[in-house]
C-alpha cells in the first residue's frame, strides 16, 4: 500500500496520540482506536466496519472550505469524508516520518 | 424447470447494477458514487444450457448492521426476513477489485451467514491499470469461496460469471434455497478479526504498487482545495448553463423550422375546419413548441451524466457540506438533491439512503425546489422572450446568466425552507446525530456508451410524457379554448367566449396581483399536473387567440415574440419566479405520498410551495413594476 512508510514504536503511541480531527493534512498516522460516545454509538461501529481499526494507516487528504470541516481521509484504498464530530471518535498516532 | 434465483450483494459502488445490466440487458441507472440503487430490482437471463436465471439487484451495504432504509432491504433479503420474496439459491458477492480491503470484509460477513456464495471481482480493468495484481487461485483458497473476475462495462465482461453459474447449476440435481440466517450482535472484536483476516489474505494473494492512487490524489488535491475547489465548482456550473444556450439554441431553432414545414404540409393536405385547427394549434403549435426544447434538456443531461460518471459529485457534496449542515441537513442529502435537478421523483426515491428519518423528510420537502428539467423549457421560453442575448463581462451570455440565477433561486429557496424546518422541529437533544461518513469513489472516465444510453433514455421519457399526459392536457386545453363556439355576431377572438375564456377570467382574480394576464392564468391550470405543459398551453392559447399573426402556427421564436408584446417585463419576471417555486407536478406529489406513507406530507408540500411561489412572485412583480 502507499501508506506503509512509518512504523510507530509502541512506547511512543501515547505521547503522539491525537484525535483524527486534529491530524494535519498530508501526515500519515496509525489508528490507535475508535471510541464510542454513548452505548449503541452506530457511528463508531460503522467507522470500525469501514476500516478504522487499530494498526491501520491513514492520511488526511483535504479539508473542506469554511472551518476545515469535513475532512477527507484516505484509509487503505478508500476515501471517506468525515465531519469533525465523527473524526473525533478516532484516535491516531503520528509517526516519526511525518 | 424452476428458474435459478441469484442475488447481487456488495458494497456501494462495487458495480452491482452494471453487472445486472450486462447480464439481463436492462438499462438501470449506473453512476460513479455510493447509493445509486435504493430499491431491489429483478431481471432474467438464460444460461448457455437454457436454464433461466432470475437475478436480483440490491442496494449496496457496508455491513449487515444496516443503518438506512435502502440498506435494510439487502439485509432483510439475506437473512430471509422478506416473507414474500423468493430466497436466492446463490448470493453473488460483487467486490471492487481495486478496493479489496474494504469490500472483502463484507464478503466474510456474508459468508458467515452460511449461504452458497460466489465472489465476483469486478472492475478488474481499473485494478490492472493501477498495477494491482491479484492471484485469483490463491485468493479463492484463502476465502474458501469460488472467485471469478469481471469487467461489467465491457461486452462479454461477465462471461466468467456466467460460466461459473453454469458449472454450479447445470450439474446440480436440485436447487437449494438459502436458509434463514441471523445477523449476530455488533461486535468490534469480530470486526477487527475480520479486518485482520482480510489483511492476511491480501498480503498473500495481492500485490499493490506503492503509488496505485497517485492520479486520484492529484485530482483531489486540486478539486478539493478550499479555494481552488470552489472556483472549479463555480466555473463548472457556469459552463453548463452557458453550454445549454450555445449548443441548445441552434438545435431548438432547427426543430422550429421543421415544424413550420409540417404546418405548411398540414395546410395543403387537411381541409379547413376543426381538425386542421387541432393539428395546427395544439399538436404542431403546442407540442411542437415544447419539443423544440428537448435539445437544451439533452445538453443539460449530458453534463449531469459526465459529472455522475466521473466521481465528481460526492466531491461537490464534500465542498458544500458546511452549507448543508448550517440548515440542518447532512451531506447525505446532497446526492438526492442533485438528482432532483434531473427530476424530483428519483431524487425523492434516493432519500432512502438517508438514515435519519427527520433529515430524510426535510430532504423530501425541499427536493421539489431544485430546478428539474421540466422547468427548463419554460425558463428557456421566457428568457428568449425577455432577456436580450448580449454578452456581459465580455464572455458570459446574459441569457445563460439569468438561467443560472433561476437555478440559484431554487437552491436559495431550499436553503431557507430547510432552515425553517430545522427551527420548527427544534433543537431536540436526541442521539440521532446527523452523520456524513460518505465514501469518495475513485475517479473514472465516464463511458461514452453510458452517456449515449442515458441521453437516449432521457429523450424517450420526454417523448413518452409529451405524447401521453401532455398531449392529453393540450388537446383538452384546445377543446376548452374552442367550445362553445363564438356566436356569429361576436366581436374579438373566439377564445373570449369559450370555456377557457370564462375559466381564465374567473381564476384570473387570484393571479392578477402577480401580474399575470388571463391567458397565462389559463395556461397555468394544466401546468399544475406537469409544469412543462405551460409551454404547449401558452402556444395553444395564443394561437387560438389569433395573436400569432393570423397564421395560427407558433414557433418557439414566434411564441417568444408574441409573449414579449403581450406581457410586461415585470410580469415575465414574476412568472419565472412562479415556476421556480410553484408545486406543479402530480408525479412528485404521488411519490411524496408513497415515500412518507400518507397524504399529509404531500399536502403540506403542495401548500407551502404554493404559498412560497405566490409570495415571491407577488414581491417580484411589485418591485419590478416599480422600477420599470
Amino acid at each position: 500500500m502507499s501508506l506503509d512508510c512509518c512504523v510507530v514504536p509502541s512506547a511512543s503511541i501515547q505521547a503522539n496520540a491525537v484525535p483524527l480531527s486534529q491530524l494535519p493534512r498530508g501526515v500519515t498516522a496509525r489508528v490507535i482506536g475508535v471510541s464510542a460516545l454513548h452505548p449503541n454509538d452506530s457511528i463508531a461501529e460503522r467507522l470500525g466496519e469501514l476500516g478504522f481499526v487499530p494498526g491501520e494507516l491513514l492520511l488526511v487528504i483535504a479539508h473542506a472550505p469554511w472551518g476545515k470541516d469535513p475532512i477527507l481521509v484516505k484509509i487503505g484504498a478508500s476515501r471517506f469524508a468525515l465531519r469533525l464530530a465523527e473524526a473525533n471518535r478516532v484516535t491516531v498516532a503520528i509517526g516519526e516520518c511525518a | 424447470m424452476m428458474p435459478i434465483h441469484i442475488a447481487l450483494v456488495g458494497n456501494p459502488n462495487a458495480g452491482k447494477t452494471a453487472i445486472f445490466n450486462r447480464l439481463t440487458g436492462a438499462r438501470q441507472k449506473v453512476a460513479n458514487y455510493a447509493g445509486v440503487t435504493v430499491e431491489r430490482r429483478s431481471g432474467t437471463f438464460i444460461l448457455p444450457s437454457g436454464r433461466h436465471v432470475e437475478v436480483m439487484d440490491l442496494p449496496g451495504i457496508y455491513s449487515l448492521h444496516t443503518l438506512s432504509a435502502d440498506e435494510h432491504i439487502t439485509r432483510d433479503l439475506l437473512v430471509g426476513a422478506l416473507p414474500n420474496e423468493q430466497r436466492p439459491h446463490m448470493v453473488v458477492c460483487v467486490v471492487d477489485a481495486a478496493n479489496l480491503q474494504l469490500h472483502l470484509r463484507l464478503v466474510l460477513e456474508v459468508r458467515a451467514l452460511g449461504h452458497q456464495v460466489i465472489v465476483v471481482l469486478n472492475m478488474m480493468d481499473s485494478a490492472a491499470r493501477r498495477g494491482i495484481t491479484i492471484d485469483l487461485a490463491l485468493l479463492q483458497r484463502h476465502l474458501k469461496l469460488p472467485v471469478v473476475s469481471t469487467i461489467a462495462v465491457q461486452r462479454g465482461g461477465t462471461d466468467a460469471l456466467i460460466a461459473a453459474l453454469s458449472v454450479t447449476f447445470d450439474s446440480a440435481s436440485s436447487l437449494q434455497s438459502t436458509a434463514e440466517a441471523a445477523v449476530g450482535s455488533r461486535n468490534i472484536e469480530q470486526t477487527k478479526t475480520r479486518h485482520a483476516e482480510v489483511r492476511a489474505m491480501l498480503d498473500a494473494a495481492v500485490s499493490f504498487p506503492t503509488r496505485a492512487y497517485r492520479r486520484d490524489d492529484a485530482f483531489d488535491r486540486w478539486l478539493l482545495h478550499p479555494v481552488m475547489g470552489l472556483i472549479v465548482l463555480a466555473a463548472l456550473l457556469l459552463l453548463v448553463f452557458q453550454a445549454v444556450y450555445f449548443v441548445g439554441r441552434p438545435a431548438t431553432e432547427a426543430i422550429g423550422d421543421l415544424f413550420s414545414l409540417l404546418g405548411e404540409l398540414a395546410k395543403t393536405h387537411l381541409p379547413d375546419g376543426p381538425l386542421f385547427d387541432l393539428v395546427n394549434e395544439a399538436l404542431l403549435g403546442g407540442l411542437g413548441t415544447l419539443l423544440g426544447f428537448l435539445p437544451q434538456i439533452l445538453v443539460l443531461f449530458f453534463f449531469i451524466q459526465v459529472l455522475e460518471g466521473s466521481g465528481y459529485l460526492p466531491r461537490a457534496a464534500f465542498l458544500l457540506d458546511r452549507i448543508m449542515r448550517a440548515v440542518g441537513l447532512s451531506g447525505r442529502s446532497f446526492i438526492p438533491l442533485l438528482s432532483s435537478f434531473a427530476c424530483a421523483v428519483p431524487g425523492i426515491l434516493s432519500t432512502r439512503s438517508i438514515s435519519n428519518a427527520r433529515d430524510r423528510l426535510t430532504t423530501i420537502l425541499v427536493a421539489p425546489l431544485m430546478t428539474c428539467s421540466a422547468r427548463l423549457p419554460v425558463y428557456a421560453l421566457l428568457i428568449a422572450a425577455f432577456i436580450p442575448p448580449r454578452l456581459t463581462l465580455g464572455v458570459f451570455n446574459l441569457q445563460g446568466l439569468v438561467l443560472f440565477a433561476l437555478y440559484v433561486a431554487g437552491i436559495a429557496g431550499a436553503i431557507v425552507v430547510a432552515w425553517v424546518t430545522k427551527r420548527l422541529r427544534g433543537f431536540s437533544s436526541d442521539h440521532n446525530e446527523i452523520a456524513l461518513l460518505m465514501e469518495m469513489p475513485a475517479y473514472r472516465w465516464p463511458s461514452a456508451w453510458d452517456i449515449a444510453l442515458a441521453l437516449w433514455e432521457r429523450a424517450r421519457v420526454f417523448l413518452a410524457r409529451l405524447t401521453g399526459l401532455i398531449l392529453a392536457l393540450t388537446v383538452l386545453m384546445w377543446c376548452l379554448t374552442h367550445y362553445p363556439s363564438a356566436p356569429a355576431n361576436a366581436i374579438g377572438p373566439a377564445i373570449d367566449t369559450s370555456f377557457a375564456g370564462y375559466l381564465g377570467r374567473a381564476v384570473h382574480v387570484l393571479f392578477a396581483p402577480l401580474g399575470f394576464n388571463w391567458q397565462i392564468t389559463v395556461a397555468l391550470i394544466p401546468a399544475f399536473a406537469a409544469r412543462e405543459t405551460a409551454v404547449a398551453a401558452l402556444a395553444t392559447v395564443y394561437a387560438v387567440a389569433g395573436q400569432g399573426g393570423g397564421e395560427g402556427l407558433l414557433q418557439p421564436q414566434t411564441l417568444a415574440s408574441v409573449l414579449s408584446q403581450s406581457i410586461s417585463l415585470a410580469s415575465a419576471l414574476s412568472l419565472m419566479v412562479w415556476f421556480v417555486f410553484a408545486p406543479q407536478c402530480m408525479s412528485t406529489l404521488a411519490v411524496i405520498r408513497r415515500e412518507t406513507g400518507g397524504w399529509r406530507w404531500a399536502i403540506i408540500s403542495f401548500a407551502y410551495m404554493f404559498a412560497l411561489a405566490y409570495l415571491t412572485s407577488f414581491v417580484t412583480y411589485r418591485i419590478a413594476d416599480t422600477f420599470s
